[in-house]
């Protein structure tokens, strides 16, 4: 019954189809996306190689100096197989720079400021080469909020926020990501060993079946339970989506006049396009 | 009789109305050309869909010089579209008009305006009130925007006011990526031949294409005999100019088969209705 089982060749035409005119209708052609080595950011440039063409595709890798080298490496795969343009703007002497001033800052804040720092770098090349930057982050990360605000969450376009990691797998295999790619446990490369699941606390395949009847069909929290997952499981993932829902939206603004941006001066993002 | 009807699977650009109107004179052009004689339009072909406040911008009065050009453009080609409706006392309808002859022959203010999941119709366009069949060169017809058909009693007063052609003007935004096709597809789908089954009408589904703000329009116009055999279809999610042959042999033979709706007792769902209405205490 699981719905996390898609239609692959759909979903493909839909995700390759939603760059192709999103991107077009600004008048542009080209997209720049950083390229972690994982399998997120390698999926979403198989889709724009398809889209656009790999020569209108530009992905930046940017690793830090604790990156598990094996990371560029892969990502190197990746545009390698894909046939989109490649290069390498390392953050150390950035992010280093930084926390001289700061020494005693946390694992956390680093990896923050790494996420943004790679964020200043993309949107740069934005502008350099006229390119759309492309989100990189799936459904399953945005519903838990296991994502750097202004950071990797940064885009002007996202295929691939409406679809969970459980997709990602099927769809990567689909469109030919590099095995290694597909296989190798996810994770933030933070630091030396460090693993998505790990750091959450449970696979992403027990929380997308959660999350996926949870928001998209809505079951109750007693219809959950009833349908075998733990009471202590789905509360946590409630509070988790609610905790972290501030960073799914613009910053909140006080309303003072009769028309404020986004309550009541509405208007797509596709105006006049 | 017989005809021919093209569905103008168009990609309308969100608030541009002269742009649009380039594009359907395009078509209406194409299709005259081609042969056809009517041709069917998506919902807001000449808005685009998501308009929240540009609603009064985007907005044309029936007679507007953009209107008048497409009266005009009727005396070749019957039209069937959608726009936004401006009135004397400034209210917005999503509406269809069926342009003939150098006339409006017929103009429905959709009815059902969706206010759940991802549309929001109603905060920003007026309701219609009504359901009206009308005479046409090829018939008596019936007017559906979208979500209309999505109520029974929409298509069924059309049917019971003797339309034999409902023609669904349509901007439906793809979901559903669990099956074997889209869901939303095959919702419309199952919908359509339904509708055309159970009331012994031909149906002419236009739907349109396109990305706005990442919702896509999934397209699949599509020409369902009386029998509820999709006999024509178009493109899954791309741009597409469907000709459909109509044949009045078809629904003559059907309505003959399968006689429901001449059998159809009017007085008796009068009856009930009132009934319930008036049970509800109102």
């Amino acid at each position: 019954m699981s719905g996390l089982q898609a239609n692959m060749e759909l979903l493909r035409k839909l995700l390759v189809g939603f760059v192709r005119d999103e991107v077009r209708k600004v008048g542009l052609n080209r997209i720049v996306l950083g390229l972690s080595g994982g399998i997120d950011s390698a999926l979403v440039a198989f889709i724009a190689a398809e889209a656009l063409g790999p020569e209108n595709v530009h992905a930046i890798c940017m690793p830090y100096k604790t990156s598990n080298p094996e990371s560029e490496a892969h990502a190197r795969l990746v545009a390698t197989a894909s046939g989109i343009n490649f290069s390498v703007v390392p953050i150390t002497t950035m992010v280093d720079a930084y926390f001289e001033i700061f020494p005693d800052a946390t694992n956390m804040r680093r990896g923050n400021k790494m996420a943004r720092e790679r964020m200043t770098i993309l949107f740069d090349h934005s502008a350099l080469l006229g390119a759309l930057v492309l989100g990189t982050s799936n459904k399953t990360e945005l519903l838990l909020g296991y994502g750097t605000l202004y950071g990797d969450m940064a885009s002007a376009l996202n295929p691939i926020g409406d679809i969970y990691k459980s997709h990602v797998w099927q769809l990567s295999a689909e469109m030919g990501v590099p095995h290694e790619v597909i296989e190798k446990q996810p994770s933030a490369d933070l630091w030396a060993g460090q693993t998505d699941e790990e750091e959450l606390g449970f696979t992403y395949r027990q929380v997308d079946e959660l999350l996926y009847r949870m928001v998209d069909q809505r079951w109750t929290r007693q219809e959950l339970v009833t349908g075998g997952f733990e009471a202590e499981f789905v509360d946590a993932i409630s509070a988790k989506i609610q905790n972290s829902h501030f960073k799914r939206r613009l910053p909140v603004i006080a309303k003072v006049s009769n028309r404020t941006i986004d309550r009541d001066f509405r208007y797509a993002r596709d105006w006049g396009k | 009789m017989d005809f021919t009807a093209v569905l103008a699977q168009i990609k309308p650009k969100l608030g541009c109305v002269a742009d649009n109107l380039k594009t359907v004179e395009e078509q209406i052009i194409k299709a005259r050309e081609s042969g056809a004689e009517l041709i069917v339009f998506p919902e807001l072909a000449l808005s685009g869909y998501f308009l929240k406040d540009l609603v009064p911008d985007a907005a044309l009065r029936s007679d507007s010089p953009e209107i008048r050009r497409l009266i005009e453009l009727s005396r070749g080609i019957s039209i069937a579209i959608g726009f936004v409706e401006e009135t004397d006392d400034y209210h917005f309808f999503n509406s269809a008009l069926y342009l003939e002859d150098g006339a409006i022959r017929h103009l429905h203010r959709k009815v059902y305006l969706p206010t759940y999941g991802l549309f929001d119709e109603q905060r920003y366009l007026a309701r219609g009130t009504t359901f009206r069949a009308f005479d046409t060169k090829f018939g008596r017809f019936g007017m559906l925007i979208c979500e209309d058909m999505w109520h029974l009693s929409a298509s069924y007063i059309l049917a019971m006011d003797g339309a034999t052609t409902l023609i669904c003007l349509s901007s439906s935004p793809a979901r559903g990526i669990e099956g074997d096709s889209l869901g939303s597809a095959a919702a419309w789908q199952k919908l359509t031949s339904t509708t055309a089954l159970f009331l012994n009408c031909r149906v002419l589904y236009s739907n349109r294409v396109g990305f706005e703000d990442g919702v896509n329009f999934w397209g699949g116009s599509e020409y369902v005999a009386p029998s509820g055999e999709s006999i024509v279809r178009g493109a899954l999610l791309e741009v597409d100019f469907i000709t459909a042959q109509v044949d009045e042999g078809a629904l003559r033979r059907e309505r003959i088969f399968s006689p429901m709706i001449r059998d159809e007792n009017l007085f008796v769902t009068m009856q009930d209705l009132q009934r319930i209405a008036q049970e509800r205490g109102r």
